[in-house]
């Protein structure tokens, strides 16, 4: 792991990929660590807010830390969540045409993966899937749509995304799902936070 | 008690100090661009500094309130009127029942805050009440017709017991993350120069232009987590320091990252206005 100082109150570590970034985030979050936000991305983990004596104290508790071993479970304790989808997007006769396979294809592919919500950015409540491996990446559209709907279900590289509001995006559209992905009166506003493990389903 | 909002000028939102912890959902932390302005108007009413206040941007706010009460005007002076007479900046002010205030356009700056006391009293979202402008998470604009609720009086203004404003200055950078994605003398160059303020500057992110800051590794960045203050560096080298509504993930290498206490300078920074950099 290598730590990146990020101004005065704030740490970057950068570790191997998302995973590794979701594990070390969880890990940091029960540590009891003084500090305003963990933020995992990609490849790194933002420690923000860190109180003026903690850095040097994240620094040595950090050099403690083990990654999880590669393809082991996910924790027991994190929450399963099915979304439902209309695989009637836009883009899923490219992504089978990518795959080498149909739209059935596709779709068991997509409804057989178990993904997990790695990060979350773009827009609040905008979860970064792991789970289809790097063989089934897809690229993005070259010139972003101007508007995506809420709750469209999309793939770029080996990602998938659901769109929780509407907005521009670059994203290929498999289908669309009607759950609500982003509520800010909801206690825990996104539906799918890092750390949650996510089954698409049928509609 | 509340407030009737007849005219807001180019923008106007209620910000408090802002939504922090929830950068790893994708919520921008938002809150008053010039937070130093914001709390002294807080202070000047009585309020705690935690209390919403109004942002409103090159003046042009004009509203009516049904009882009286404090209020105080800060940041970008701007005339103030109170039915028609010319009242005080950053001191407190009493607001007659069914007067109307209007703030003028403002003469320098760019952000004027008027705070009430008690606070602007709409529901909290998320545990703030301040209104992000790239997401919109956070209480609606504020549009003519709108009413805006008043919280109940902390205590009676204490105008003696209030900070001076701070002084402007070039503004101090600590290095950031990605310095060795840049050139060896980026830093200097960033440090070196005058910057002009671009038009496309918003609550998101101060857009400069100057001096490009040279880049030596061209990879795309994988997205990563992002602080206030941070100076990104796209392509064109021309660097864009990230405010209060920056998206908490990005994909720019940071260069450097300005001193928190400089930033409010970033708030009041008109485009065409030229702004320095220093090391911390």
């Amino acid at each position: 792991m290598h730590l990146r100082p990020f101004g005065p109150h704030a740490l970057l570590a950068e570790v191997a990929d998302a995973t590794e970034a979701l594990a070390l985030a969880a890990w940091a979050r029960h540590t009891g660590l003084v500090v305003t936000d963990v933020v995992p991305a990609a490849g790194t983990v933002l420690f923000d807010g860190l109180a003026p004596d903690e850095a040097a104290s994240l620094r040595s508790r950090l050099a403690t830390w083990n990654p999880p071993k590669a393809g082991g479970a996910a924790p027991p304790e994190t929450r399963l969540v099915e979304v439902p989808v209309d695989y009637d997007g836009p883009d899923v006769a490219f992504v089978a045409e990518q795959w080498g396979t149909d739209v059935e294809g596709v779709v068991a592919r997509h409804t057989g993966t178990d993904f997990v919500s790695a990060f979350c950015g773009f827009a609040p409540g905008f979860a970064y899937l792991t789970g289809l491996p790097d063989g089934l990446a897809v690229p993005r559209l070259d010139s972003p749509r101007a508007a995506v709907p809420a709750g469209a279900v999309a793939l770029a590289g080996a990602w998938c995304g659901v769109y929780p509001t509407a907005s521009p995006g670059g994203w290929r559209i498999l289908g669309h799902t009607d759950v609500s992905l982003w509520d800010a009166t909801r206690s825990d506003p996104a539906l799918l936070a890092p750390g949650t493990r996510v089954r698409f389903v049928r509609a | 008690m509340s407030l009737h909002v007849l005219a807001t000028g180019a923008l106007t939102t209620v910000q408090d100090r802002g939504r922090r912890g929830l950068a790893h959902l994708g919520v921008p932390r938002a809150g008053a661009l010039d937070a130093p302005a914001a709390e002294l108007a807080n202070r000047l009413v009585g309020n705690d500094s935690d209390a919403a206040v109004l942002e409103v941007t090159l003046g042009g706010l004009v509203l009516t309130t049904d009882v009286g009460a404090w209020i105080a005007v800060t940041g970008a002076p701007c005339p103030v009127e109170v039915d028609g007479a010319p009242r005080g900046h950053a001191r407190p002010e009493w607001l007659a029942a069914g007067s109307r205030l209007r703030l003028g356009t403002a003469s320098s700056g760019v952000r004027t805050y008027l705070a009430v006391g008690g606070g602007i009293a709409v529901d909290p979202v998320l545990g703030s009440r301040s209104t992000d402008t790239l997401a919109w998470v956070g209480p609606a604009r504020v549009e003519p017709g709108t009413r805006l609720p008043v919280g109940p009086l902390a205590r009676r203004p204490a105008p003696h017991d209030t900070p001076r404003p701070p002084r402007a200055g070039p503004l101090r950078v600590h290095p950031g993350p990605r310095v060795d994605w840049c050139a060896p003398h980026a830093l200097q160059t960033l440090c070196g120069s005058a910057y002009v303020v671009g038009s496309a500057s918003n609550r998101i992110g101060l857009r400069l232009e100057g001096p490009a800051l040279e880049r030596v590794r061209h990879l795309e960045l994988p997205s990563e987590g992002m602080v206030l203050g941070a100076v990104q560096v796209p392509p064109d080298g021309q660097p864009v320091v990230f405010l209060a509504d920056h998206p908490p993930t990005g994909g720019y290498p940071v260069l450097a990252v300005v001193e928190e206490a400089d930033l409010w300078q970033c708030a009041q920074l008109r485009p065409g206005e030229s702004v320095r950099f220093t090391p911390a």
